[in-house]
């Protein structure tokens, strides 16, 4: 039986497919949201440290399903088959609310120069380097949008380094915790900027969910009382209240079909009895995530486009990348852990920009509270891996441990892509993503920087050792990926234009972080929200009752 | 994160399900294990002892490491089958041919010298029963390792894992 016809299909119901539901579905559009993974709930929330979202080695808590997702990466050691649960498969999540139901919930805005990366430091050895077509004024009252109507907690009004903004956030920070407490006078000290952490988290209660109760595990785990604010405890649930919008979950798309003409007419996907459904619509919108986005128009093939959808000229699932976290670590003499988490609270901007001979910086931050499981990756090197000696340390140093991390702007790299394998199939016998390429060397010449920053802020709150850690050069992806269809004016360099529809067909978006040109210094999710509600909003405009205009 | 479960694509994919045809040792009915045979357990269980030993606070033997690889090798480490069945091998022949005698039989000093060759003859093997200890040791006990959660009384850290709520898969004694 065919199903009935709608006038947007949105494939993928994470961060930006979540805001482009409501959006659409409220302007009264009849909505078909696509989703390969389950709608969990609080009650789903185990809190098993050895299977989430963050520490994945018996498996994903949240997608997607180990055994019918494999990708293939390419690196230093050849070609390779890889699940999801594993490092080099660049997982983020498989659910309703996408990476926003399990994430850390950092809510960030991009800085000015963020958006003009190329202009601000010019060309950047082996990097693909670009502005963003367009700038923070044209995402600021989206920003405000975002961090009013999901709602954002801290006080950023200490940061002196944040771009203009109109209003402040909306909830007061949650209470000091500890490290706070021994980061806030050291940073100042240091003659350093630090403030309270803005974060998608309720401190008080807000749009009908509870406050935070301040649990230990936070991250990569389901919020128990909803105070963690996801796509699926806010937009979602508002798109469905229109009447105007559905949602069906356990369905992996295939491709968007294609008429004779070259425009969408709706995508083809397998349902959860994986019998092979055509939904057709009027307006096709990908918001897979920045793999999964480029490879669903990689395997969309057409007389027209026989290399794939948008990637006339080669440029669909290029410019992978994220963000690369130095981070250094602390030891005190005394217990810096108080059980009171998330963990994470407060932040520095000071090494954003402006930092001499390096093409940007990244924020820093204190980490989230670390699993006992989790601090083995915090053990110092000098301490050997096994035996007495290393369990002596973990002994002492648990509860005595502080970290400092933040993600670094990497310098987006035209050979870090994916490609659809030719050969690997997944369950459904849909070609896989490949991954491959490495990230710049410059990259990890800011990470150096910003993780010496890191580790003078330990020393001077007083830790009795310090040390850090450096990632290596191999391919970003993971948690924070962007960048594979870059938004931009010429099509010939660009797969989308600046309102995030492809250059190629009219009725094509791709609303997800695949737009970013650069991923900013912060955790990217705020700035996937502002441009998913400032996109619905150009597309809305260009709407007209069964079309959008050309 | 060990990646000795990649599979190259020269092997093929079918090398994606080759892990699980090996056998069970709990097959013969003389093993208490799901997976190892009798002897590959008391080796799985004094190589985590060498790795996480008792002092004031248990390790990973009194934590049952054991148990807990065990039991994962019927399920997510199934692809692990293979490289632990020859990965014992290796411990048990690189004792008797420094030592003379089977790993289990080594005093704990012995053990240790033949595990740190293992650490470099057999690297791959080696970081997987290292972070699987590990696992075994500080993760949840609902997986079958951290007997009485032993880890976390060392380290102090409270339970249940969240406050005020306690209704939470309490582990399965095993
Ligand atoms: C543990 C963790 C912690 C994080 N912490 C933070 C943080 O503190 N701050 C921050 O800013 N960001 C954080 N992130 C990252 C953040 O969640 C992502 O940046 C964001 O979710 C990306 O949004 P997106 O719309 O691009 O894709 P996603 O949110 O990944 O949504 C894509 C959705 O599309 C679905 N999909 C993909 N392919 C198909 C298909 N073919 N058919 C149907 N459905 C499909 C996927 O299942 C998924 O649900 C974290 C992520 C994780 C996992
Ligand atoms: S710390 Fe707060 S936001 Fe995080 S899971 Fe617990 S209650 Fe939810």
């Amino acid at each position: 039986m065919a199903l009935k016809h709608v006038n947007a299909l949105i494939v993928g119901a994470g961060a930006g497919g979540g805001v482009v539901a409501k959006e659409l579905a409220t302007a009264g559009l009849s909505v078909v949201l696509l989703e390969r993974g389950n709608w969990y709930s609080a009650a789903d929330c185990r809190k098993d440290d050895l299977r989430n979202q963050r520490t994945t080695v018996l498996g994903n808590a949240f997608g997607p399903d180990e055994d019918r997702n494999p990708r293939v990466l390419v690196d230093d050691r050849g070609e390779g088959i890889v699940w999801p649960s594993e490092s080099g498969y660049s997982n983020n999540a498989a659910c309703v609310g996408g990476g926003t139901f399990s994430y850390g919930a950092q809510a960030w805005r991009y800085m000015e120069k963020d958006f003009r990366m190329r202009s601000t430091y010019g060309a950047v050895a082996g990097s693909t380097l670009e502005d963003w077509p367009i700038g923070y004024s044209d995402l600021e009252p989206y920003y405000e949008k975002a961090e009013r109507e999901l709602g954002v907690s801290g006080d950023v009004s200490n940061n002196i380094f944040q771009a203009r903004r109109n209003q402040g956030l909306p909830m007061p920070p949650l209470s000091p915790n500890k490290e706070y407490q021994i980061l806030l006078p050291a940073a100042k000290r240091l003659g350093w900027h630090p403030f309270d952490l803005p974060m998608l988290r309720n401190s008080v209660p807000y749009n009908g969910r509870a406050a935070c109760m301040r649990c230990r595990w936070c991250v990569g785990f389901a919020c128990e009382v909803n105070a963690r604010t996801g796509t699926h405890n806010t937009v979602i649930p508002a798109a469905l209240a229109t009447g105007n919008c559905e949602v069906r979950t356990g369905c992996m798309t295939r491709e968007i079909l294609l008429d004779d003409h070259g425009q969408a007419s709706g995508a083809a996907y397998f349902d959860p009895h994986d019998r092979l459904q055509r939904q057709t619509a009027d307006l096709v919108i990908v918001c897979c995530g920045a793999v999964e986005s480029a490879r669903l128009l990689l395997n969309t093939r057409h007389r027209l486009f026989p290399n794939g959808l948008g990637n006339r000229y080669d440029w669909v699932g290029r410019n992978l990348h994220a963000h690369t976290y130095p981070a250094a670590a602390g030891l005190f003499d005394y217990d810096t852990y108080d059980d009171i988490g998330p963990g994470a609270s407060i932040a520095i901007c000071d090494f954003n920009h402006g930092n001499p001979g390096l093409a940007g910086g990244g924020m820093l931050a204190n980490e989230f509270i670390r699993l006992p499981y989790q601090f083995m990756n915090q053990v110092p090197p000098w301490v050997p891996r096994w035996g007495q000696a290393h369990k002596d340390f973990v002994r002492t140093a648990y509860k005595r441990t502080v970290t400092i991390m933040g993600p670094v702007q990497e310098m987006p790299m035209f050979d870090a892509r994916v490609q659809v394998d030719p050969k690997v199939k997944d369950y459904w016998g849909i070609p896989v993503a490949r991954l491959s390429g490495k990230k710049n060397p410059h990259t990890l010449e800011i990470a150096r920087f910003t993780a010496g920053k890191a580790e003078a802020w330990l020393q001077e709150a007083g830790a009795v050792r310090t040390w850090q850690r450096i990632p290596g050069p191999s391919l970003s992806g993971g948690q924070h990926q962007a960048g594979t269809c870059r938004m931009g004016n010429d099509p010939k360099t660009s797969v989308v234009d600046q309102d995030c529809r492809l250059h190629d067909v009219d009725n094509v978006y791709v609303i997800d972080a695949s737009v970013h040109v650069t991923n900013g210094g912060f955790n990217p999710v705020l700035t996937i929200f502002a441009n998913a509600y400032r996109a619905s909003h150009r597309l809305l405009e260009a709407w007209k009752g069964s079309k959008v205009r050309s | 994160m060990p990646n000795s479960r990649r599979q190259f694509l020269g092997a093929g994919l079918s090398a994606a399900v080759a892990g699980s045809a090996i056998s069970c040792g709990a097959s013969n009915g003389a093993s208490p294990w799901r997976f190892f045979t009798a002897e590959e357990g008391r080796t799985v269980d004094a190589i985590c002892d060498r790795i996480i030993p008792a002092d004031r606070d248990p390790g990973a033997k009194e934590a049952r490491a054991v148990n807990y690889i065990d039991l994962q090798l019927t399920r997510p480490f199934k692809r692990y089958r293979k490289a632990y069945r020859e990965g014992i091998a290796a411990v048990d022949a690189a004792s008797r041919k420094k030592f003379g005698g089977r790993f289990v039989e080594l005093p704990a000093g012995q053990q240790t010298e033949v595990l740190a060759d293992i650490e470099k003859s057999s690297a791959a093997f080696f970081e997987l029963i290292l972070a699987h200890t590990r696992q075994g040791f500080y993760g949840d006990p609902r997986h079958g390792g951290n007997r009485n959660r032993v880890s976390w009384k060392m380290l102090g850290v409270p339970f249940p894992p969240i406050r005020g709520l306690e209704r939470y898969d309490q582990p399965k004694v095993g």
